[in-house]
C-alpha cells in the first residue's frame, strides 16, 4: 500500500443524498451519477444510482427524504476533469406519467472532510406556449438527451430552463496521494504540515477554534 | 307609574284612540323649540292647574284616555303637553270646542287622582321654576351665512393660488431672469415637482417677508439636483413564492465575542500561544483614612518620616557626598603641591578650576543633604513628642507606635577635630573662593571704570555744542535710568567690596551648627517600634469607641481591571485597627489582547453598599519580569472624597489642628500604598507566557509605529528600497524572526543590487508569477505535450485515458504513431502498400477525410435546442395528432393486442467492454451448394462409390435437372444419393460461433449466436462506434467427416459461400432483419449449386432471376445503442456557404420536411454535401458520363452484356461507407471524378456513377433514394429497358426486376434524375407494388413542378477521360501463402505446384465471364487432378483496395483449418486491371488431399 511514489492519486466519495426540497412537487425519486474527465477512472462503488419513492412527511415542513448513500472511489491522475454528481429528479404528474423535475450537478468537494451541498434543480422550459400546453397533457416534458448535459457547459445556450426545488447531499471526501502528486487542496494552514503519511488519511483536517 | 299590564291591556282595548295622537305629535316635534326639562315642570304644573281650575269631574272615558298617556319624562310626553297647552291657548281665543273640553276634563280626572301627589312635590318645582328662569334665556340657535362664513374666513385665512406666478414678481424689480443652462452651465437636473404644487409654494412664499430671496436668478425656486438615482444601486431581492434562495437565508448566530476583536498579540493565533498575567495583590497601607483618630494620624505621620529616615539611612547621599568631597578635596591639594612651585599650564589651571568647581558643588549638596538629615531627625522628634501629648491629653493610646532614640556616643576629642578640620577646610576654600571672586570683580570694574572715563571724555565737549540733541538724550535716559547720576550717561562702577575673610568662617560655623550635629553630641538613631500597647476599648471614651465600631464595620476589596473591563476581585477583607489590609491573592490573567492598562481599583464597603476608595493604575510588566523574579511595588493612591464623622475619627478632606488654638491647620486626604505586583507567568514546562520582545505593548507607543512599516514610512515608501532599509534599521527588526524573512530577503536583495525597482510601469505584473513553468519546459514536457494534444482532439490521442500524473511515467511511444503519421504528411510510404499509386490515393483521401473531419469537429460543437432537449414535436394544426394522442390517454394500460415496443435504448458512454453483444439469429437458408460425388476413391462407403462411379451420369443428371426440372424419380434418388450438412459459422472481431449442423440444401437453424463487442481503445462514443470498420461475417460450411479407418473419423468443414455486414451497417439501423443472397464462388469445386427441388414449386417462379443461396439472418446488437445522429441538419444549418439560391434551398427543405412528416419511412434527399461540405442540388450530380471505352468495345454488338460489364466495373471499385471514413459525421457526396480518382466511395457514389453511365449509354435510368438490407438508407439505380425496370444494386453490379423476391431493396422513397426529384406518394413502397412512372402526379410528387420551375441547374460532374492502368500484382500471392502458413503454425503447409498452375490459368477465364458459367470447363481442366485428390476450392473475387481486406476474406473462409496430414493447399490470384486503376481481384483457394 505504502508506495513511495504513486502514480495515481484515489478520491472516495461517500455520503447521501439526503433530500430535497420540491414545495410543488411529491412523489419523487432521485437519479444520479457521475461525469468525470477522461484522466478518471471509478475503481468501487456505483456510479449509478436511483433512489426510492418518497413522499413528504405530514409534519415536516416540505422536505422530501431519501438518504441515498453515496459509496465511490475514483482514482485519477491529473484535476482536471474532477467529477461531478449530477442528479435528476423524476416524479408522477397527475396522470400518472414520468416526468422530470429536476436536473442539478455539483461537483465533488475537493478538500477532505465533510461538506453539505445544496443543488439548485432546474428543467428544461418547452419552447413554444402550446407545447406547454401538450405536455402537461401528454405527460411528456421536455427532458435533457442525457441529464450529463448539465455537467457540460456546451451547448447549453439553446436551452432554456426553470429553476425548480433543491436537492441537499452531504459528501465526506478523502482523498489519499494527492500531497505526494503534488496537488494541495487541503486548508491552508500557517504552521504545520503535517509529514505525508502512508495510507489513507483525511488530510489536514484541523479546525482552529 | 302604572302597571305595565294595565297599561297594555288599556291599548289593546283602545286602539282607534291612540290613532290622533301621532299627527299632534309630528306637529310639536316641529315646533318645538329648544326645550330642557326643567320645562317639563313649567310645563305641566299650570296646565294641571289650569284643568282644575275651568272644569269639573271628566268622563270615564276621558279619564281612561288621560291614564294611557304616558307620563314618563320623555319628550314625546313632553311636547304633547306643549301641543296640549298651545290648544288650550287656541281653545281659549275661539271659545273652547269639544275635543279641548274633552282634554280638559280628562286632566282634570287625573288631577283628582293624583292630587296628593302633585301637592306634595309643588313646593319643590317653584324652586327650580324659579331658579330656571332666572338664570335661563332661551334663545335661537344663530345661524352665520355661507358666504359670510368664507368672507371672515379670509380674513383670517391664506389659500395659496395655484396660478402661475408671474416671473417679475419673483424677482427683484428691474430685473431679467437668468437662465444658466442658456449661458452654458451646468444646471442639475431639478427634482420632479407638479406644476401645481409649485405654484402653490411659490405663491406661499410670496406672502412672506424675505420671500424673494428663495428664488433664483431664473425666477424659479432655488432646488437642489434631482438626488434620486435613475437606477437603483441596491442588488434586489428576490422573494421566492414560499422559500427564500438559501443563499439568502438568514441564520441566526449567537453574538460572539471575537477572540482576537482588536490588537492581538501576534503568533496568539495558535491556541497555546496565550499570554499570561499574574497580578499578585498583596495588600494596602493607608496613610490616612477618615477613620484616623489624631493618633493615628500623627502616628502615620510619624511612621512616615521614620520610613523616609530609614531610606535616606540606606541610600547614605550624605556619606557618599562626603566622601567624594573629600576626594575632591585630596585630588586638588595633590595637583597643587605637585604643580604649585611652577608655572601652572593653561590645561592644568583648567583642571584645577574644573576640580576646585566641583568640590565647590559636591560640598553644597553635602550641606543640603545633611540638613535634610538633621531636619527629618528633628521631626520625627517632635512628631513623636506631639503623639505622647496626645496620647497623654487623650488618655488612652491607639496606636503601637513607640519611638526609642539610640545614643551612640562618641570620641569628643577626635569628633571635636574632624568638626574643626572641616570647617577649616571650607573655610580656606570659601576665602579661595571669595577671594577668585572678588579678583574677577575687580577687574571687571576696572574695565567699566576705562569706559566710563572714555566716556566722560566724550560728554564734555558734546554737552557744550548739541545742547538740544543733549536735552533729548537726557529724557531718553531718565526714561531708561530713573536713578543713577542723571548728568552722567554711565554710572561710575563701584570698586568691589574686599571680601571679609571673618565673616567667612563666621557663616561657616553658623552653618555648620545648624545642619550638624556638635561635636562631641551623642549621635541619635532613631527607632520606631510597634510594639505599644493599644488601650482597650472598654477603657476608651464614647467617640473613640464609636471609632472603633465603625473601622471594625469597614471592608476592602479590590477590582482588577484589564483594558479597562473587569477581570477579577479579591475577597473582601476587613479593616484592621492599625489600617492595613492583607489580601494576599494572585491572580494569573490569560491575556489575548495587547494589555494596554491594568489597574487595581479599591473599593470599600460599609454594610453592604461599596464606595471605590481609588484606583490605581499598574505598568505593563516587562517581559523579562516573569513571576519568580518579579518584586512587590508599592502605589500609592489618595481620594479626594470629604468624609466626616461625629466620633474621634478625623475624616478626610477636614481641616485638622493639632494646636491647640486651633491654628496651623492641616487638611488631610484619604491616601493610602497598595502594595502588588504584575508579573507575566510561566508556562508548565517553565516557558516564559510573555509575549516576545516586539510584541510588547510597552513598546506599544513607541515601537508600535515602526513595527508597522506603512505607517512608519507611509505606502508610497514601500516602493523604495531605502526607505524600507532605513525603515529596518531603525526598527531593529529581529532578522531571525521568521515574520520578518521576507523582508529580510528583500533588505539582501536590494542590499546586494540584484534588484531595481523597476523604472517602468507593468500592466499585468503578476504575469511572471503566474507562469509555473517556463515556456520552454512546458514544450519540453511530455505530459503537457499529451494533454494539450488530447484537448486538440488529435485522433491519436482524442479518446487518451488517464493520461499518467507525472512526466517520467509518459513513454515516448505514445507519439510514435503520432509524429510518424506528420512525417507520412510528406512522404508517402510506399512499403505497407503493394500499389504506389493506390496508396497515394489512399493518402489523398486520408487527408479530405481529416480536412471534413476537423470541419465537423467544429460543428459537433454547436448545439442545437433538439441536441440537448428532447421534447414533443409541435403538433401541426394540419394533422389532429393532438386529438390522436388525446385518445392514446384513454387507451387501456394492457391492451389486448400489444404493439411492439422498442427496446430501451442506451447511450454508449456508460458501456464497457463485454457490456454490448451482438445477437445474430440465423433462421434458415435456401439453396445451398450440394455436394457433388466423387470418383474414384478407394475405401469409400457404398453411398459414396455409387457417387464415385458414376461421375458422368451424375453430370449428364445434373444438366438434364438443370435444364428441364424434371424426373422427380431420378431427383429422388440424387437426393438420396448426395448431402450436403451445412452449418453457420458467424465471425466477428476474430471470435468465431457456429451453429450445429443441419442437413439438407434448404436447412432450417434457428440458432441465437451471441458475439461479444469490444470497441476500439474502449471508447463507446457514438463517434467512435461508427467508425468501426468490423465485418461480421456470416459463413456457411459443409460439414464432412470422412473416416479413417475404422474408429477415426476426420472432420472437415467446406466453404460455401459467405454474407459480410459491416458492423457500422448494423450500428446504424439498429437490427438487420432480412433474407440475403449468399456469396457463393463462382465455382465449388466438389460442390454443385443445385437448385432444391422442393415441392413448392410455386415458390420457384418468384425466383426467376435470382440465382444463387439465400440466408434469412436477424442481427442486432444487444442493448441497444442509440445510433448516432447525423449532423447533416447542422451542417445544412452551420450553412458552409452553398452556392445554391437561397429559394431552392428553402424549397428544399419545405419539400424534404414535408416528406419526412408525411412520409417517415421514405427517405428522400434533395440536397446533399460534396466534399467541400457545400450544399449541392441533388440532380446537379446525374448527368451522363462516358464509361471507358473498352468497357464499351467488349461487347460491341451486345448492349445487354456490356452494360453488365459496366455495372461490374462499378461494383469493382471499392466500397467504403461514409460513416465509416468520415466517422459518422456526415454522408458526403463526390463527384464521379472524385470518385474515380480516390477510388472509395458510399453507395451513392456508385450508384451516381452507375446511373450517369447508364445514361451516357442511351438508357432511362433513374436514382432510387431508399433503404435496403442490409444497407439501410442508400441509393439504387432504376433503368427502363424493354418495357420493364431493372434494379440495379450498384455495389454488387446485380440487377433485379422489379418483381423479384429477393431483391435487397426494400422501401422506395424518391426518384431523382438530371431534372427532378420525385417523392413516392403512392400508399406502398416496396418496389415491387409500387408504379415507377413518374410521369402520374398522384403516384409522384415532383420537386420542380409547373409552379417552381427547374432553374437549369448545370451539373457539377465533368467528362473524365480514363485511364488505362497495367498494373498486376504478384505480391498479392506470396503474402497470402505466408498468411496462410502462419495461421497453420502446428502444421506444415503444402502447396501443390501443379494445382496452383491450373488455377491460375483458370481465373482470367473467369474474369472474362464474369465468374458465372464457367464451371463445367473448369471442372473438366480439374480432371487431371481430381483422379488421385480429392479437391475442394473456390474463387474469391473481391475488389481491391488494400491487402487486408483480402487476407480478411481468405481468413473467413476457414481454408487453413483444414487438418490432416496429407492436405495440400493451392492458392493463385490473378488481378484483372480494369480503367481508371479498378483492379478485380481473384484469389483461388483449394485444399486438396490426397486419396
Amino acid at each position: 500500500m505504502a508506495t513511495g511514489n504513486p502514480s495515481v492519486f484515489l478520491l472516495t466519495v461517500n455520503g447521501q443524498i439526503e433530500g430535497a426540497n420540491f414545495p410543488e412537487y411529491d412523489n419523487l425519486y432521485c437519479k444520479y451519477c457521475f461525469v468525470y474527465g477522461h484522466d478518471w477512472a471509478p475503481t468501487s462503488g456505483l456510479e449509478e444510482g436511483i433512489t426510492q419513492i418518497t413522499c413528504k412527511g405530514s409534519q415536516s415542513s416540505h422536505r422530501l427524504i431519501w438518504n441515498f448513500p453515496l459509496e465511490t472511489t475514483f482514482k485519477s491522475t491529473n484535476p482536471s476533469g474532477w467529477p461531478q454528481l449530477v442528479v435528476s429528479v423524476y416524479g408522477l404528474d397527475v396522470f400518472g406519467n414520468d416526468v422530470v423535475r429536476g436536473y442539478g450537478v455539483t461537483h465533488i468537494p475537493f478538500t477532505p472532510g465533510q461538506h453539505t451541498r445544496t443543488i439548485p434543480m432546474f428543467v428544461p422550459e418547452p419552447t413554444w406556449r402550446l407545447q406547454k400546453f401538450t405536455s402537461w397533457l401528454l405527460g411528456r416534458r421536455p427532458e435533457y438527451t442525457d441529464p450529463k448535459v448539465v455537467a457540460q457547459g456546451e451547448g447549453r445556450e439553446v436551452t432554456r430552463v426553470r429553476s425548480q426545488g433543491f436537492v441537499t447531499v452531504s459528501f465526506h471526501i478523502m482523498t489519499k496521494d494527492m500531497k505526494k502528486l503534488g496537488y494541495d487542496t487541503g486548508p491552508s494552514s500557517p504552521l504545520n504540515t503535517p509529514s505525508a503519511t502512508s495510507g489513507w488519511s483525511t488530510e489536514e483536517q484541523q479546525y482552529t477554534t | 307609574m302604572w302597571p305595565p299590564v294595565f297599561q297594555a291591556k288599556v291599548e289593546n282595548a283602545q286602539p282607534q284612540e291612540v290613532s290622533p295622537e301621532p299627527a299632534s305629535r309630528l306637529q310639536s316635534l316641529r315646533d318645538r323649540d329648544t326645550v330642557t326639562r326643567f320645562d317639563r315642570a313649567v310645563s305641566i304644573l299650570p296646565q294641571l292647574s289650569a284643568m282644575i281650575a275651568s272644569k269639573g269631574v271628566p268622563t270615564a272615558e276621558e279619564a281612561y284616555n288621560f291614564f294611557t298617556f304616558n307620563f314618563e319624562p320623555d319628550p314625546q310626553e313632553e311636547t304633547e303637553k306643549i301641543s296640549r297647552k298651545r290648544k288650550k291657548q287656541k281653545k281659549a281665543s275661539e271659545g273652547g270646542d269639544e275635543e279641548g273640553g274633552e282634554d280638559d276634563d280628562e286632566q282634570e280626572d287625573a288631577e283628582s287622582e293624583e292630587a296628593p301627589l302633585v301637592r306634595d312635590e309643588e313646593g319643590d318645582l317653584f324652586v327650580i321654576e324659579q331658579s330656571s328662569q332666572d338664570f335661563l334665556e332661551v334663545k335661537k340657535a344663530e345661524y352665520i351665512g355661507y358666504r359670510k362664513c368664507i368672507q371672515q374666513e379670509s380674513e383670517l385665512l391664506f389659500r395659496p393660488s395655484f396660478r402661475t406666478v408671474p416671473t417679475s414678481i419673483k424677482l427683484p424689480e428691474n430685473m431679467k431672469p437668468r437662465f444658466l443652462e442658456d449661458e452654458g452651465l451646468y444646471a442639475g437636473e431639478r427634482p420632479p415637482v407638479s406644476l401645481t404644487n409649485e405654484n402653490i409654494l411659490e405663491n406661499r412664499i410670496l406672502k412672506t417677508e424675505e420671500g424673494k430671496k428663495w428664488f433664483g436668478d431664473d425666477g424659479r425656486i432655488m432646488a437642489l439636483p434631482d438626488p434620486i438615482k435613475e437606477s437603483s444601486t441596491r442588488p434586489p431581492l428576490f422573494q421566492m413564492e414560499e422559500d427564500v434562495d438559501p443563499a439568502l437565508h438568514t441564520v441566526y448566530r449567537k453574538a460572539v465575542k471575537s477572540k482576537y476583536a482588536y490588537l492581538y498579540i501576534a503568533g496568539s493565533a495558535d491556541p497555546e500561544g496565550d499570554y499570561q498575567l499574574d497580578v499578585d495583590v498583596s495588600g494596602l497601607i493607608f496613610s490616612h483614612h477618615p477613620l484616623f483618630s489624631r493618633e493615628h494620624v500623627l502616628g502615620a505621620r510619624l511612621a512616615q518620616l521614620y520610613d523616609q529616615y530609614l531610606t535616606r539611612q540606606h541610600n547614605n547621599l550624605t556619606g557618599h557626598l562626603t566622601d567624594k568631597l573629600n576626594g575632591s578635596r585630596i585630588a586638588l591639594r595633590n595637583m597643587l603641591n605637585v604643580h604649585g612651585s611652577q608655572s601652572l599650564t593653561p590645561v592644568m589651571q583648567q583642571r584645577i578650576s574644573e576640580y576646585s568647581l566641583e568640590v565647590r558643588n559636591t560640598r553644597q549638596l553635602r550641606d543640603s543633604e545633611q540638613e535634610k538629615d538633621r531636619t527629618l531627625l528633628k521631626n520625627i522628634v517632635k512628631v513623636w513628642k506631639e503623639l505622647k501629648a496626645q496620647r497623654d491629653l487623650q488618655k488612652y493610646t491607639n496606636t503601637p507606635f513607640k519611638l526609642y532614640l539610640r545614643r551612640e556616643n562618641v570620641d569628643r576629642a577626635s569628633d571635636e577635630r574632624e568638626y574643626e578640620d572641616e570647617i577649616l577646610a571650607e573655610v580656606v576654600e570659601l576665602e579661595a573662593e571669595s577671594e577668585e571672586d572678588y579678583q574677577r570683580k575687580l577687574a571687571e570694574y576696572k574695565t567699566q571704570l576705562e569706559e566710563w572715563k572714555l566716556w566722560r571724555r566724550k560728554q564734555v565737549p558734546a554737552r557744550a555744542t548739541l545742547i538740544n540733541q543733549q536735552m533729548l538724550e537726557d529724557e531718553d535716559q531718565e526714561a531708561s535710568e530713573s536713578e543713577g547720576p542723571v548728568e552722567e550717561g554711565h554710572p561710575k562702577p563701584e570698586p568691589p567690596e574686599k571680601p571679609d575673610f571673618d565673616s567667612i568662617e563666621q557663616q561657616v560655623r553658623e552653618k555648620a551648627s545648624r545642619i550638624r550635629r556638635k561635636p562631641g553630641e551623642a549621635i541619635l538613631i532613631p527607632e520606631l517600634s510597634a510594639s505599644g500597647n493599644i488601650t482597650a476599648s472598654e477603657l476608651c471614651p464614647r467617640p473613640e469607641t464609636a471609632r472603633r465600631e465603625d473601622v471594625t464595620r469597614r471592608s476592602l476589596f479590590i477590582k482588577i481591571l484589564y483594558n479597562d473591563k473587569e477581570v477579577s476581585r479579591t475577597d473582601s477583607r476587613s479593616l484592621n485597627s492599625d489600617f492595613k489590609v492583607h489580601f494576599g491573592q494572585i491572580f494569573n490573567l490569560k491575556i489575548v489582547n495587547c494589555p494596554q492598562s491594568i489597574s487595581l481599583q479599591v473599593f470599600e464597603e460599609i454594610g453592604s453598599s461599596c464606595s471605590l476608595l481609588a484606583q490605581v493604575y499598574i505598568p505593563v510588566p516587562e517581559p523579562s519580569v516573569l513571576t519568580g523574579n518579579g518584586t512587590l511595588e508599592e502605589f500609592e493612591f489618595s481620594s479626594n472624597q470629604r468624609v466626616m464623622f461625629d466620633h474621634d475619627g478625623v475624616g478626610s478632606d477636614v481641616p485638622l489642628s493639632f494646636e491647640a488654638d486651633g491654628s496651623n491647620k492641616q487638611t488631610l486626604l484619604t491616601s493610602g500604598k497598595l502594595s502588588c505586583c504584575v508579573s507575566w507567568g510561566i508556562g508548565e514546562d517553565d516557558v516564559p507566557l510573555a509575549p516576545p520582545v516586539s510584541q510588547q505593548p510597552g513598546g506599544l507607543h513607541s515601537g508600535l509605529g515602526r513595527l508597522d512599516a506603512v505607517t512608519y514610512i507611509g505606502a508610497s515608501g514601500l516602493y523604495d528600497m531605502k526607505k524600507i532599509g532605513e525603515w529596518a534599521t531603525q526598527s531593529r527588526l529581529d532578522p531571525n524572526d521568521p515574520k520578518n524573512g521576507s523582508i529580510m530577503q528583500l533588505l539582501k536583495l536590494a542590499s546586494s543590487g540584484e534588484v531595481t525597482a523597476p523604472e517602468y510601469f507593468r500592466l499585468e505584473q503578476l504575469q511572471e508569477e503566474f507562469n509555473f513553468v517556463t515556456d520552454e519546459e512546458l514544450e519540453r514536457s511530455k505530459r503537457f505535450r499529451l494533454l494539450r494534444l488530447r484537448s486538440q482532439e488529435v485522433a491519436e490521442f482524442r479518446n487518451y485515458k488517464c493520461v499518467p500524473a507525472l512526466e517520467r511515467e509518459v513513454t515516448d511511444k505514445v507519439f510514435q504513431e503520432y509524429e510518424r503519421r506528420l512525417k507520412e504528411g510528406e512522404e508517402i510510404d510506399t512499403r505497407d502498400h503493394l500499389d504506389p499509386q493506390r496508396a497515394r490515393k489512399a493518402k489523398q483521401h486520408q487527408k479530405i477525410r481529416e480536412a471534413v473531419i476537423n470541419r465537423f469537429i467544429l460543428a459537433k460543437h454547436h448545439f442545437l435546442l433538439s441536441d440537448l432537449v428532447i421534447e414533443e414535436e409541435i403538433p401541426s394544426p394540419g394533422y389532429v395528432i393532438l386529438g390522436l394522442n388525446l385518445f392514446k390517454l384513454a387507451e387501456p394500460k394492457r391492451p389486448l393486442k400489444p404493439q411492439r415496443k422498442e427496446r430501451k435504448k442506451v447511450t454508449a458512454q456508460n458501456l464497457s467492454n463485454g457490456d454490448i453483444k451482438l445477437l445474430v439469429n440465423i433462421i434458415r437458408a435456401y439453396d445451398v451448394p450440394v455436394r457433388r460425388p466423387q470418383s474414384g476413391r478407394p475405401g469409400q462407403s457404398s453411398q459414396t462409390a455409387i457417387q464415385g462411379s458414376d461421375w458422368l451420369i451424375s453430370q449428364v443428371k445434373y444438366t438434364s435437372i438443370k435444364l428441364f426440372h424434371t424426373a422427380d424419380c431420378q431427383q429422388d434418388l440424387f437426393l438420396h444419393l448426395v448431402q450436403v450438412r451445412p452449418f453457420v459459422e458467424v465471425s466477428f472481431q476474430r471470435t468465431v460461433l457456429q451453429t450445429t449442423t443441419a442437413e439438407g440444401p434448404n436447412p432450417c437453424w434457428n440458432e441465437e449466436l451471441q458475439l461479444p463487442f469490444s470497441a476500439p481503445n474502449g471508447d463507446y462514443s457514438t463517434a467512435s462506434l461508427q467508425s468501426v470498420k468490423d465485418e461480421v461475417f456470416i459463413n456457411i460450411f459443409d460439414e464432412v467427416v470422412y473416416e479413417t479407418g475404422s474408429i477415426h473419423t476426420r472432420v472437415e468443414k467446406h466453404w460455401l459461400g459467405s454474407v459480410k455486414i459491416p458492423f457500422s451497417t448494423i450500428y446504424s439501423q439498429s437490427r438487420i432483419d432480412g433474407t440475403f443472397k449468399v456469396n457463393t464462388p463462382a465455382v465449388l469445386l466438389g460442390y454443385s449449386k443445385e437448385r432444391s427441388h422442393g415441392t413448392n414449386g410455386g415458390y420457384d417462379a418468384l425466383r426467376s432471376l435470382s440465382e444463387g443461396a439465400f440466408i434469412t439472418l436477424f442481427i442486432t446488437i444487444e442493448p441497444q445503442l442509440v445510433p448516432g445522429e447525423t449532423i447533416r441538419e447542422k451542417v445544412s444549418r452551420i450553412q458552409f456557404d452553398s452556392q445554391e439560391d437561397e429559394h431552392l434551398l428553402q424549397a428544399a427543405e419545405r419539400f424534404e420536411r414535408d416528406a419526412a412528416r408525411v412520409y417517415l419511412d421514405r427517405p428522400c434527399i434533395t440536397t446533399v454535401i460534396d466534399l467541400n461540405g457545400k450544399t449541392v442540388f441533388i440532380t446537379r450530380y446525374i448527368k451522363p458520363l462516358n464509361p471507358p471505352q473498352e468497357l464499351l468495345d467488349a461487347f460491341p454488338e451486345n448492349s445487354q452484356e456490356a452494360t453488365a460489364l459496366v455495372a461490374r466495373f462499378v461494383s469493382l471499385i471499392p466500397s467504403l461507407p461514409d460513416r465509416v471514413s468520415f466517422s459518422g459525421t456526415c454522408d458526403l457526396w463526390s463527384t464521379c471524378g472524385e470518385f474515380l480518382t480516390l477510388l472509395a466511395g458510399d453507395e451513392e457514389e456508385h450508384a451516381v456513377l452507375l446511373c450517369n453511365y447508364f445514361l451516357s449509354m442511351g438508357k432511362k435510368a433513374w436514382l432510387i433514394i431508399g433503404t435496403a438490407i442490409p444497407e439501410g438508407p442508400t441509393a439504387y439505380v432504376l433503368t427502363y429497358e424493354q418495357s420493364r425496370y431493372l434494379i440495379w444494386n450498384p455495389s454488387s453490379g446485380q440487377y433485379y426486376g422489379q418483381y423479384d423476391t429477393f431483391c435487397p431493396l426494400q422501401t422506395v422513397g424518391s426518384l431523382v434524375n438530371a431534372d427532378n426529384v420525385w417523392l413516392n406518394i403512392q400508399e406502398y413502397t416496396s418496389p415491387m407494388t409500387i408504379n415507377f412512372d413518374v410521369s402520374k402526379a398522384n403516384l409522384w410528387k415532383p420537386f420542380f413542378s409547373r409552379s417552381f420551375t427547374h432553374p437549369g441547374l448545370s451539373s457539377v460532374q465533368v467528362n473524365k477521360t480514363h485511364l488505362l492502368s497495367h498494373l498486376a500484382l504478384h505480391s498479392i500471392e506470396k503474402i497470402l501463402k505466408e498468411k496462410i502458413m502462419e495461421w497453420r503454425p502446428r502444421h506444415p503447409t503444402r502447396w501443390n505446384r501443379y494445382c496452383t498452375s491450373t488455377l491460375k490459368q483458370f481465373l482470367p477465364k473467369l474474369e472474362l465471364s464474369g465468374g458465372q458459367d464457367m464451371a463445367e470447363g473448369h471442372r473438366h481442366e480439374l480432371q487431371s487432378l481430381l483422379g488421385d485428390h480429392r479437391i475442394s476450392g473456390f474463387p474469391l473475387h473481391l475488389p481491391f483496395s488494400e491487402i487486408g481486406p483480402i487476407i480478411e476474406a481468405v481468413h473467413s473462409t476457414g481454408v487453413h483449418n483444414i487438418q490432416g496430414s496429407n492436405v495440400e493447399f493451392a492458392l493463385a490470384v490473378y488481378v484483372h486491371p480494369y480503367p481508371n486503376h479498378v483492379l478485380s481481384v481473384w484469389v483461388y483457394l483449394a485444399s486438396l488431399v490426397r486419396t
